[in-house]
């Protein structure tokens, strides 16, 4: 009982962070319509910022938030020089867009920081761990958890509380309408795409302690974070968080008590299954075409 | 005479996929007046306000549009509508996830609105009022109209444009609606109308226009168009004398084609 209580807890630690990557890819699906394949490299281009910011001498705090600057921007110029020209065209050719920018900037990346891996410091410790009944979780699982669901809460807060966060949903609904009220559609998808860097930037700095940074870190949580979105609905903001935090108790579970060599296959046979059980996901809508 | 709010010159537009759907309009709208706008399905009346309004993409491919004297020719809808020319479009874009409040709300993103203002509004349309937490979505076709119409009000534009707002109403709501339309010009508001129901839309109207095919084939003062043989044939409805023969022809001939 401790050993599955133990499973669940390691689960929802990774699953607190595949929420964290859902989260961006799903901000950008349900507002543009585009799967962004570079979202994983978004994530670890901000991880590299925070530690040059590091190496450089900046306090963990001002490091962690020049990453999440910098990754922001990257997402919105993406989008305002690459993505939005091409939106007028097809989803292939978006698609294909989205993929040269994940090339670009794993080539990037490579070319400035080199591809060997790199240790991430974090200011909690892998070693301290907290006892709770027979369950032991170390502080660094502990703070990412945590970390975790504190920017899911302030997603939600800004989403559901604040103008911007109305404006954006209402882009995604219906950017003429939102355009004829005044809304500047493109600036608030431009801040979409920054909102979704930044969030992936600190699924990366959260992750980058734990898997060592390198350009291609972002490869399996990546992954990991579609499945998550797929699997709560792509439409979902709920949807990506209930998804990621299954899709790491489940992955946990079945390391556990089935094979930890096939623990990666998981993710995608929930996508296989999602689209042939119940394509519109958990707590997606049917698909209904946007107006 | 009042001032030209809204002067639209030898406009040529379409869309990427076809072309020319405007062939050459030209149209002016004065401070205080309501203009309709009438033609029947596909002429391009949607295409002419979407024009206006700088909804698609890189037109009108040739001609002008001013508001007040300014190039509206590439500008970006949301800063047309922060100029003072709001369009209730066709469907009504409301949107169907926000509640009632949220989708008013949205109207005082670019430029806020006060309490009063939005009293005034839901004044108007008191039943907005109580269904201000509902989804948008479920409310009735007259009242998402409502709401629509509300909130162009919200934006406090200098002229409203309005597209098809009977579309799909029952009758008693579509007075409803354009009772509103005419106290809403009785203080001070100009609107160009676009409307299948000839009728009401002429009743209301000072001037009016037709559009057949991409051009405008007429136009004149309401009272004139409500005695013009061929919109009382082909927009009224009116049934003409029998020809000699004895029936009627199967199409109406258009005197002006
Ligand atoms: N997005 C589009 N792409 C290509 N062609 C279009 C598009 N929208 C409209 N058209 C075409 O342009 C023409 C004019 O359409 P428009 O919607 O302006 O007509 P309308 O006068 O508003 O008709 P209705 O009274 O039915 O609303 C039609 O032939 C239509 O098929
Ligand atoms: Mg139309």
């Amino acid at each position: 009982m401790t050993l599955a209580a133990q499973y669940v807890a390691n689960g929802l630690a990774s699953g607190g962070l595949y929420a964290l990557v859902a989260l961006g890819i799903v901000l950008l699906y349900r507002s543009s319509r585009v799967l962004n394949f570079a979202h994983g490299d978004l994530c670890t281009l901000g991880a590299f910022l925070a530690l040059s910011a590091l190496q450089a001498g900046w306090p963990y705090a001002a490091s962690v938030a020049a990453g999440l600057v910098g990754a922001g921007l990257a997402s919105a110029g993406f989008y305002q020089v690459l993505v939005r020209p091409v939106r007028e065209g097809t989803v292939l050719g978006l698609v294909i867009t989205t993929l040269g920018f994940a090339l670009f900037l794993g080539g990037f990346m490579a070319w400035v920081w080199g591809t060997d891996t790199k240790p991430f410091p974090s200011p909690m410790s892998d070693v301290r761990v907290y006892r709770l009944g027979g369950v032991v979780i170390s502080e660094l699982t502990a703070g990412s958890l945590a970390a975790a669901l504190v920017l899911v809460a302030l997603l939600s807060l800004l989403v559901q509380r604040t103008p911007l966060g109305l404006a954006m949903r209402a882009v995604a609904q219906n950017p003429v309408a939102a355009q004829l009220l005044g809304v500047p559609a493109r600036r608030v998808l431009a801040a979409t795409w920054a909102l979704a860097g930044m969030l992936g930037a600190s699924a990366g700095v959260l992750l980058a302690p734990v898997l060592l940074l390198d350009p291609f870190m972002m490869l399996d949580p990546f992954l990991k974070g579609f499945a998550a979105a797929v699997l709560g609905g792509m439409d979902s903001l709920p949807g990506a968080v209930v998804g990621g935090l299954t899709l790491g108790v489940a992955e946990s579970l079945f390391a556990g008590y089935v094979s930890v060599k096939f623990k990666a296959t998981l993710s995608f046979l929930v996508i296989v299954a999602v689209l042939l059980l119940k394509p519109e996901g958990l707590f997606g809508r049917p698909f209904e075409r946007r107006v | 005479m009042s001032a030209e709010l809204l002067s639209v010159r030898n406009v040529e537009a379409g869309y990427r996929r076809r072309l020319v759907v405007l062939r050459g309009v030209s149209l002016s709208v004065r401070e205080g007046q309501v203009v309709a706008l009438l033609g029947s399905n596909g002429a391009g009346k949607t295409t002419l306000l979407r024009t206006v309004m700088g909804l698609i993409p890189d037109q009108p491919e040739k001609g002008e549009v001013r508001f007040r004297g300014a190039l509206l020719n590439g500008r970006d809808p949301d800063a047309i509508t922060r100029l003072g020319v709001a369009l209730v479009p066709e469907g009504r874009g409301i949107f169907p996830e926000l509640t009632v409040a949220e989708n008013l709300q949205l109207a005082g993103y670019a430029r806020r609105y006060t309490r009063s203002d939005l009293d005034a509004v839901l004044d108007r349309f008191p039943v907005l009022r109580e269904r201000g937490r509902q989804l948008a979505g479920t409310l009735s076709g007259g009242e998402q109209q409502m709401l629509a119409v509300a909130r162009a009000l919200l934006l406090r534009p200098s002229l409203l444009l309005l597209d098809e707002p009977s579309l799909g109403l029952a009758p008693r709501v579509v007075a409803e609606i354009f009772s509103t339309l005419r106290s809403l010009n009785q203080e001070g508001m100009t609107l160009l109308l676009v409307e299948q129901n000839a009728r009401m839309a002429l009743e209301v109207a000072h001037y009016g226009y037709v559009l057949e095919a991409g051009r405008l084939v007429l136009e004149g003062p309401a009272d004139r168009l409500r005695e013009d043989p061929n919109v009382q044939e082909l927009y009224l409805g009116v049934q003409r004398e029998a020809s000699p023969k004895g029936f009627r022809r199967w199409r109406p001939k258009r005197r002006w084609a």
